[in-house]
């Protein structure tokens, strides 16, 4: 596994962003578990890459990180908070105040307009809307200023969401994630439905954004080519020990 | 407390957030949606209708007469003697002694009394002999007076006062000449051929039997019968309409005498006494009581078409419910986007349930407009016709609990694609795919 090189700011005294240790998963009705990562550590300010094949429990892991799912056994602690010990709710709230998630696709809710889409974190979290606040004056302009970094025109932004293309989806999603500068981001296969020179672009701003947040990045794919762009990567493979292998 | 203060606030914004979710997500899907409200608003206008037409049908039959304390006839079925007087229907063969309805009169606690005799009908409408105060002293409907439309009172022996209903059917007018018809068979045979009466005015519609009914003086009753004696006219004894007034028109007997009392307290008193009746066996009847005994046999009905009501209710709440857990299958991705965000799976019950809610709000809004709009439209042609008086009025307690049962019913009903989403949301994590 690739270390990040430290990084000469406040974070190194912070606790890691993200520590499991002897951490097992089953869906219900699985017999044996599809996850068991008995030590992976990640810290703070990094921008991992994981790699795996598919079906090999990527999303089961970030489903653990982000506190929508239970670990069956061992401790999850995310920006030293440890979820295992937390409540349904509280892990809820974790979530909503220090971690922002990118899907593979289909992002958005197409009900909403795209700047109603950029806020729902900071309608479900005081914390993000006092941050984006902190940071732009509103939580509006906040997501104004991201959707500008993103490369989003304003002439977009009244567009429906179906209208848009699958890159601009993908960056509204990610300016979504990116709002109220949560600690953690994590983004589950985010370019695997772009071409390949919108894939790097995408990624390009992705990181520039996290860089300006001071977000740790945990990025997932199944396309090893991407690695080159990230302070480290991670073969899944390696990570999860699961019995039979 | 500061904290708790706050932390309430907060859940307050959540809700409210939650609610314009479900408001847009609602309004996203109009179109799909639309024929769920259209039914929950049809049933709801047809609830609400039906209990508003039975309200009004029950009071304008219970309250056909008004302001009467008792109804005072020979001893028989109570309501056979309400059938008499209020409704004017039956041959009165069983009637009380003039001589009995005088003594009530002159009782120092009786304020007014009118009397009634049946038996003569014309055309199948039936005629009441009765006084001229029956037109001043006769309330229906919460103590509304009868009016005349046309013409006065009877002001000669052989007047007659029609009812509404019967003037329009046979376009009388004040100064029409009419033939009674003896009992109530209308059979050519048995008419008052020899002694015409001239319609002396008309009344307006009341809704109530008054307006199927016509009126002549007692007098004029005794007089069309001076030479009849047991249904039929006394063969070669013929009396011309000037001979009449030379003979004495008292009458015998009545079939029923309406009687008001000056306190409303002393009608207990009075009906004791009339049972006691010494010269012959009477009874006195409360209107109010047996109207609402009458209402009873024949309102049967009633309970079956609220069922049926009910059941449309029923249809337009599960098709409520389905369409919203049609819905959820393509909304999961939307779901756990909202779960990612930091939405618990409690707040997608909210969600999903508010947005069930909103829908049968709107339904029942839309059902109140079209019931407005419907008695607007429909109104004044009831109340003309039937006498039912449908008008716009805030709601009444027997709707309001009917709404509120709806209302209660359909967030019952939402609650179960709410329920299915929360199970949804638990089940998917962050993985739900579309
Ligand atoms: N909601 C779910 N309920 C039950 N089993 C699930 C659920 N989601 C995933 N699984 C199972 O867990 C295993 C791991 O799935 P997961 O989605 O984590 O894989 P992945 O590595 O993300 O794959 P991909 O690269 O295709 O996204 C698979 O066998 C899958 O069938
Ligand atoms: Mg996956």
């Amino acid at each position: 596994m690739v270390r990040a090189e430290p990084r000469l700011s406040s974070e190194e005294a912070a606790p890691p962003a993200v520590s499991l240790r002897a951490v097992s998963f089953a869906w219900p009705g699985q017999e044996n578990p599809v996850l068991h990562i008995p030590e992976l550590t990640i810290k703070a300010g990094e921008r991992l890459f994981i790699f795996g094949p598919s079906g090999s429990g990527k999303s089961t892991l970030l489903g653990l990180l982000s506190g929508v799912l239970t670990a069956s056994e061992g401790e999850v602690s995310v920006q030293g908070t440890a979820l295992h010990k937390l409540g349904g709710a509280a892990r809820d709230r974790f979530r909503g105040d220090h971690v922002g998630v990118i899907f593979q696709q289909f992002n958005l809710v197409p009900y909403l307009s795209i700047l109603e889409n950029v806020l729902i974190p900071c309608r479900f979290s005081a914390r993000r809307a006092a941050r984006a606040a902190r940071q732009a004056g509103s939580a509006a302009l906040a997501a104004r200023n991201l959707l500008e970094c993103l490369d989003l025109r304003a002439e977009l932004w009244e567009r429906r969401v179906a209208h848009l293309s699958v890159g601009q989806q993908q960056r509204v999603a990610a300016a979504r994630a990116l709002i109220g500068g949560p600690e953690l981001l994590i983004a589950d296969e985010p370019t695997s439905s772009l071409d390949a020179d919108r894939r790097r672009d995408f990624l390009r701003l992705l990181l520039r954004e996290c860089e300006n947040s001071g977000s740790t990045l945990i990025f997932v794919s199944h396309d090893q080519g991407l690695a080159a762009e990230f302070s480290s990567a991670a073969n899944f493979e390696e990570l999860n020990r699961r019995a039979g292998r | 407390m500061r904290n708790l203060t706050a932390a309430r606030a907060a859940e307050m914004i959540r809700f409210t957030y939650l609610f314009f979710l479900a408001g847009k997500s609602a309004w996203n899907r109009r179109g799909t949606l639309l024929l769920v409200v259209l039914s929950i608003a049809l049933s709801t206008t047809l609830l609400l209708g039906l209990e508003r037409v039975r309200t009004q049908v029950r009071e304008s039959f219970v309250q056909a007469v008004s302001g009467v304390d008792l109804v005072v006839g020979a001893r028989g079925g109570d309501m056979q003697l309400m059938l008499y007087a209020v409704f004017h229907l039956g041959g009165a063969t069983n009637n009380m002694s003039w001589k009995s309805a005088l003594s009530i009169a002159a009782r120092p606690d009786v304020a007014w009394s009118v009397p009634i005799s049946l038996g003569d009908s014309h055309n199948g409408y039936p005629v009441v002999g009765t006084s001229a105060d029956f037109f001043t002293r006769y309330r229906f409907r919460g103590g509304r007076e009868l009016q005349l439309a046309q013409g006065g009172s009877f002001s000669d022996l052989f007047d007659v006062v029609t009812g509404s209903e019967v003037a329009k059917k046979h376009g009388y007018v004040p100064g029409s000449r009419i033939i009674l018809s003896h009992g109530n068979s209308g059979a050519q045979l048995a008419r008052h051929e020899d002694k015409p009466f001239v319609v002396s005015g008309v009344l307006r519609p009341t809704g109530t039997p008054v307006d199927r009914s016509l009126y002549i003086s007692l007098e004029a009753m005794e007089a069309i019968h001076l030479n009849w004696q047991g249904g039929a006219p006394i063969r070669g004894l013929e009396i011309r309409p000037d001979q009449v007034r030379k003979f004495n028109l008292e009458p015998k007997s009545i079939t029923a005498l309406l009687v008001g009392m000056k306190s409303r307290s002393r009608v207990f008193a009075l009906q004791q006494d009339i049972r006691n009746w010494k010269e012959e066996a009477l009874t006195g009847v409360m209107p109010g009581v047996a109207m609402d005994q009458i209402w009873r046999l024949v309102s049967t009905g009633e309970q079956a078409l609220f069922l049926v009501s009910g059941l449309v209710i029923f249809t337009g709440l599960a098709g409520l419910a389905s369409a919203i857990l049609a819905g959820l299958g393509e909304r999961r991705r939307e779901l756990a986007i909202l779960r990612s965000a930091g939405a618990r799976p409690l707040d997608i019950l909210i969600l999903l349930a508010c947005e069930g809610f909103l829908l049968l709000c709107a339904g029942m809004a839309c059902g109140l407009l079209l019931l407005v709009l419907l008695l607007l439209a429909l109104g004044p042609t009831l109340a003309d016709s039937y006498g039912i008086a449908l008008h716009v009025s805030p709601p009444g307690t027997g709707e309001l609990l009917l709404l509120g049962g709806i209302a209660a019913a359909g967030f019952l009903t939402c609650l179960i694609p709410a329920w299915r989403a929360y199970r949804l949301s638990l089940a998917d994590g962050l993985t739900a795919s579309t």
